[in-house]
C-alpha cells in the first residue's frame, strides 16, 4: 500500500515538473482572436524599453483588448532565446529585428511575410527615412519587418582632451581625411594621443609601447562582416562604394579593390602608429575606454549617444565621420531594426496591428520624447533630435550623411549565412588587426564567400 | 519495509524467494529516478546526436538524411582540426599541472595540514561558479586596467596579452581552470590517500625511510586506481572545456582558443547547421573513449596493489 502511494507521488510529482516546464512560454495561451489578446514582444535594447513600454501602453489604450508584455534580452541571448523560442512554440508574436539574423529566420519561414497585410491595409512604406524599407524585402522578395529606427556612426570625443590638445569643437566637425596620410584626422588622432611621459602621439621622443591615452578607442572586435564602427565610416566616403555588388542579397564583396584595401590597412595601422591599442591590448568596448579615460575618441553609433552622454566626470562632443578629401564627402553605414512578426503566433491581427501602429508617428513620437534613437519617420526624427537638443546632446551630426552633397550612407550588408559570413571576415579582419597579413588577404576570403553563398 | 515484514510473519517458510522478489522491487523504485534521467538526458540526446550526425539539419526544418557527408566533410575542414589541436595543447598543460600541483596539495593535507579550515579554503574556487572566475580573471588579466598587469609593471616586467595573443591565449585559460579545479582534485586524491592503512608508513618509518621515499614508493603505487580515476575524470571534463572560453575569449584572437565545444556550438547555435555540429561531437565522443580505454588499461585502474 504504501508502496503505490509513493508511486503516485512520484508521479504527481513528475507530473507538477512536467507542467512547470511546458508552461515557461507563458504567452500565447489564449486562441480566440475576439477575446482579450497578450502579445509577448521582444527586445535587446535596455536603453529603448521605456521607449517601447510607453508605446504598448498607448496601443493597449486605443486597443483595450489587446495588451502587450515586453521582454528585454541582452544581445547574446537575445536570438539563442529567440531560436529556441521559434523551436518549442515559446517565441514571441512580436519582436525586433536585425539585417544580420532576418535572412536565416526568413528564409526558414519562421518569420511572417508583410506584403499582404501591408497591402491590404494600404500602409504608406513611403513614409519611412529614404532606403531603409529596402533591406527588408527578403530573398524571395517578400517583406519582413517594418523598419522602426535608423542609425549611422560618428565620432565621440572628450571635450577636454581636446581643448587640452588645442583644439577646438569645429576643428573636430570638419575633419579631413585620406587613405595615405590620413589627413587632419589622423594628424588630430595623433595629437591626442598621450604616452607615459607626456608627449604627444606627433611628437619626437614619443614612446607608442606605453600610450595613456590613445587617440582613438579601440572597437571591442575586429568588426566582423561590416566594421560598422571601424573602418565602415572611411570606407562608405569613397563616391561610388558598397558593400556588396547588389545589396541586400548580393554574394560579391567590394573589399578587393586597392582603394578598399588601402583603407583597411591605414584604418588597422593606427594600431602599429600607437594611436589606437593594439589588437588584445583593451577587453573593452569603447564606450568604457572613453569613460575610463584611456581614449579621446572614438567611432561609435548614435544609438549609443545617451550613453556617451551620460557618463559622469566626461563632457562628451559628436561630430560626423571626417571629410574624404578626394570625394568631399562624409560616409557612414546606415542600418535599421525592424519589427518582425513570428510566422507561428496564435494573434497574427492583433500582432499586425501592434506593428503597424508603431510604424505611425503615434508611436514614434512618443518614442522620440525618449531621445534614445531616430525613428524611421523623419517628422518623428526631427521630434527626437529636439529631445536630445532638450537633454544638452547635439545629435546633429549623424544627420550629415543623409544629404547627398555633404555625404553618403551605405546599406549594411543583407546576405544569406551571415553569422558564417561573419566568421570568416572576422577571422581575417583579425589578422589584419594582429599585424599577421595585410588587406590583400582579404581578396582569396570574398572568393571564399562568393563560392559559399553561391551554393546557398 | 512494512510489507516485508508482514510476509515474514505471514509465510515464514516462503521468507527467501519473497525476499528476493520484494527486493527487486525496492530496488527498481530506487533506481527509477535516476534511470528516467539517464534515459531522458544521457542515453536518448546521445542516440539522437548520433542519428543526427547522419543528416542535414537546421533546427527549424526535420532533418534530411545525408548519409557520411558530414564525416567526409569533417576530414577537410581544417577548422575542426585546428580546433583538436588547440583543445589537445589546453588538455595536456591543464592535466599535467592540474595533477601534480593537486597532488601536493593533497600530501600537505594528509602531512601538514589537519586544520579543517584551511582545507575547506582550498575547495573555495571550486564553489564559485565557472562564469565567475571566468569573468573575475578576464578582468584581473586586462591588459590595460587588470591588476596582475600593474604588480608585472611594478616587478618591472612587460605588460603581458593574456586573453589577447595566440600564444598566452591557452595557457591562459589552462592556468585559470588548474585554479579552479586543483582544490577540488586534491580532495580526491586525499580521500583516496586516507584509504592507505598507516600502518604501511609506521613500518616504513621503522625501516629508516625518508619522507620523499614514502611518497614514491608507498603514497603513490597504493594511490594508482584513485590516480587514475581522477586523471581520467578530469581529462573528460577537461576536453570538454567551453564556459571558460565562451566567457573569456570566444575562440579567438583569430582561432586561438577555439577549442572543440565552442567550435561545436558555434556550428549549432549561430550557424544552425545542427547536423554537422552532431557530427563534430561524435568524433569528440570517440576521441574520449579511445582515450579513456587506453588510460584504464595502461594505469590498471581497477585493481589494487594493497591486497
Amino acid at each position: 500500500m504504501k508502496l503505490t502511494r509513493v508511486i503516485a507521488a512520484a508521479a504527481v510529482a513528475a507530473l507538477t515538473v512536467g507542467v512547470a516546464g511546458c508552461s515557461g512560454g507563458g504567452g500565447s495561451a489564449n486562441d480566440d482572436e475576439s477575446g482579450p489578446v497578450a502579445l509577448q514582444y521582444w527586445l535587446w535594447d535596455e536603453a529603448q524599453l521605456p521607449a517601447y513600454q510607453a508605446c504598448a501602453t498607448a496601443f493597449t489604450e486605443e486597443n483595450p483588448d489587446i495588451t502587450v508584455n515586453i521582454t528585454q534580452l541582452n544581445w547574446d541571448d537575445y536570438w539563442t532565446k529567440l531560436t529556441t523560442g521559434f523551436v518549442s512554440g515559446t517565441g514571441p508574436d512580436v519582436f525586433i529585428d536585425h539585417l544580420s539574423q532576418y535572412p536565416s529566420f526568413s528564409t526558414k519561414g519562421q518569420v511572417l511575410d508583410l506584403t499582404d497585410l501591408v497591402e491590404s491595409d494600404s500602409v504608406d512604406l513611403t513614409a519611412y527615412s529614404p532606403g531603409l524599407v529596402d533591406s527588408w524585402y527578403g530573398v524571395d522578395g517578400g517583406l519582413y519587418g517594418l523598419p522602426k529606427d535608423w542609425d549611422t556612426e560618428g565620432i565621440f570625443f572628450n571635450e577636454a582632451m581636446v581643448k587640452d590638445a588645442g583644439y577646438t569643437d569645429s576643428d573636430l566637425q570638419n575633419l579631413t581625411w585620406n587613405p595615405t596620410d590620413g589627413g587632419t584626422y589622423e594628424k588630430t588622432i595623433a595629437h591626442l594621443t598621450v604616452d607615459k611621459n607626456g608627449v604627444r602621439g606627433d611628437e619626437a621622443g614619443f614612446d607608442k609601447n606605453n600610450v595613456k591615452v590613445y587617440g582613438l578607442a579601440a572597437p571591442s572586435d575586429a568588426g566582423g562582416t561590416s566594421g560598422q564602427v571601424l573602418w565602415s565610416t572611411f570606407a562608405a566616403s569613397m563616391a561610388d562604394w558598397n558593400y556588396l555588388d547588389k545589396n541586400p542579397w548580393g554574394t560579391n564583396f567590394n573589399y578587393t579593390s586597392t582603394e578598399f584595401q588601402q583603407i583597411i590597412d591605414w584604418y588597422f595601422g593606427l594600431s602599429k602608429k600607437g594611436y589606437m591599442p593594439a589588437f588584445g591590448v583593451s577587453s573593452t568596448n569603447a564606450y568604457a575606454q572613453i569613460a575610463a579615460g584611456n581614449a579621446a575618441t572614438a567611432i561609435e553609433g548614435s544609438w549609443n549617444s545617451n550613453s556617451f552622454a551620460t557618463i559622469k566626470g566626461v563632457e562628451i562632443g559628436i561630430a560626423a565621420g571626417p571629410i574624404n578629401e578626394q570625394s568631399n564627402l562624409r560616409g557612414s553605414q546606415k542600418n535599421s531594426v525592424a519589427d518582425s512578426i513570428n510566422a507561428a503566433t496564435k494573434h497574427p491581427e492583433a500582432a499586425w496591428k501592434f506593428v503597424k501602429y508603431m510604424g505611425t508617428t503615434a508611436c514614434q513620437d512618443l518614442v522620440a520624447a525618449k531621445a534614445v534613437v531616430f525613428p524611421s519617420i523623419p517628422s518623428s526624427t526631427e521630434k527626437a533630435i529636439a529631445a536630445f537638443k532638450e537633454n544638452g546632446v547635439d545629435v546633429s551630426p549623424f544627420l550629415l550623411y543623409n544629404d547627398a552633397s555633404t555625404g553618403r550612407t551605405v546599406a549594411a550588408p543583407v546576405t544569406l549565412a551571415a553569422d558564417e559570413l561573419s566568421d570568416l571576415f572576422g577571422d581575417a579582419f583579425d589578422n589584419i588587426w594582429l599585424g599577421k597579413t595585410d588587406a590583400s588577404s582579404l581578396t582569396p576570403v570574398v572568393e571564399q564567400v562568393k563560392k559559399l553563398l553561391e551554393s546557398q | 519495509m512494512t510489507t516485508h515484514r508482514m510476509q515474514t510473519i505471514v509465510e515464514p517458510s516462503r521468507r527467501r524467494s519473497s525476499r528476493r522478489r520484494n527486493d527487486f522491487a525496492v530496488a527498481i523504485l530506487f533506481l527509477a529516478p535516476a534511470t528516467v534521467g539517464f534515459v531522458a538526458f544521457y542515453v536518448w540526446p546521445s542516440i539522437r546526436g548520433l542519428y543526427l550526425s547522419f543528416t542535414d539539419y537546421n533546427i527549424f526544418q526535420a532533418p534530411v538524411w545525408v548519409g557520411l557527408k558530414n564525416y567526409e566533410k569533417l576530414l577537410t575542414d581544417d577548422k575542426m582540426w585546428n580546433s583538436i589541436v588547440v583543445t589537445l595543447e589546453y588538455v595536456a598543460i591543464n592535466i599535467v599541472f592540474q595533477t601534480i600541483l593537486a597532488l601536493l596539495i593533497a600530501v600537505l593535507m594528509q602531512r601538514l595540514i589537519r586544520s579543517t579550515f584551511v582545507r575547506g579554503i582550498l575547495l573555495m574556487p571550486y564553489l564559485v561558479s565557472n562564469v565567475v572566475v571566468a569573468l573575475v580573471w578576464l578582468w584581473m588579466l586586462d591588459y590595460q586596467m587588470g591588476i596582475t598587469n600593474q604588480l608585472l609593471e611594478w616587478i618591472g616586467l612587460p605588460r603581458l596579452m593574456f586573453f589577447g595573443s595566440e600564444q598566452l591565449v591557452i595557457p591562459t585559460i589552462a592556468f585559470v581552470n588548474i585554479w579552479r579545479f586543483m582544490g577540488y582534485t586534491a580532495l580526491l586524491i586525499f580521500a583516496g590517500m586516507q584509504s592507505i592503512p598507516n600502518t604501511v608508513y609506521e613500518a616504513a618509518r621503522v625501516d629508516g625511510a625518508s619522507e620523499w621515499q614514502m611518497f614514491r614508493r608507498i603514497t603513490l603505487p597504493l594511490l594508482r586506481p584513485n590516480l587514475a580515476m581522477v586523471v581520467i575524470t578530469s581529462m573528460i571534463g577537461s576536453f570538454q572545456v567551453f564556459d571558460t572560453v565562451s566567457v573569456t575569449t570566444q575562440g579567438g584572437p583569430v582561432d586561438a582558443s577555439n577549442v572543440i565545444q565552442m567550435y561545436i556550438y558555434k556550428l549549432a547555435f549561430s550557424q544552425f547547421k545542427f547536423g554537422y555540429a552532431s557530427a563534430v561531437s561524435v568524433v569528440l565522443m570517440l576521441i574520449l573513449l579511445v582515450i579513456s580505454i587506453f588510460q584504464l588499461r595502461l594505469t590498471r585502474a581497477n585493481s589494487s596493489d594493497l591486497v
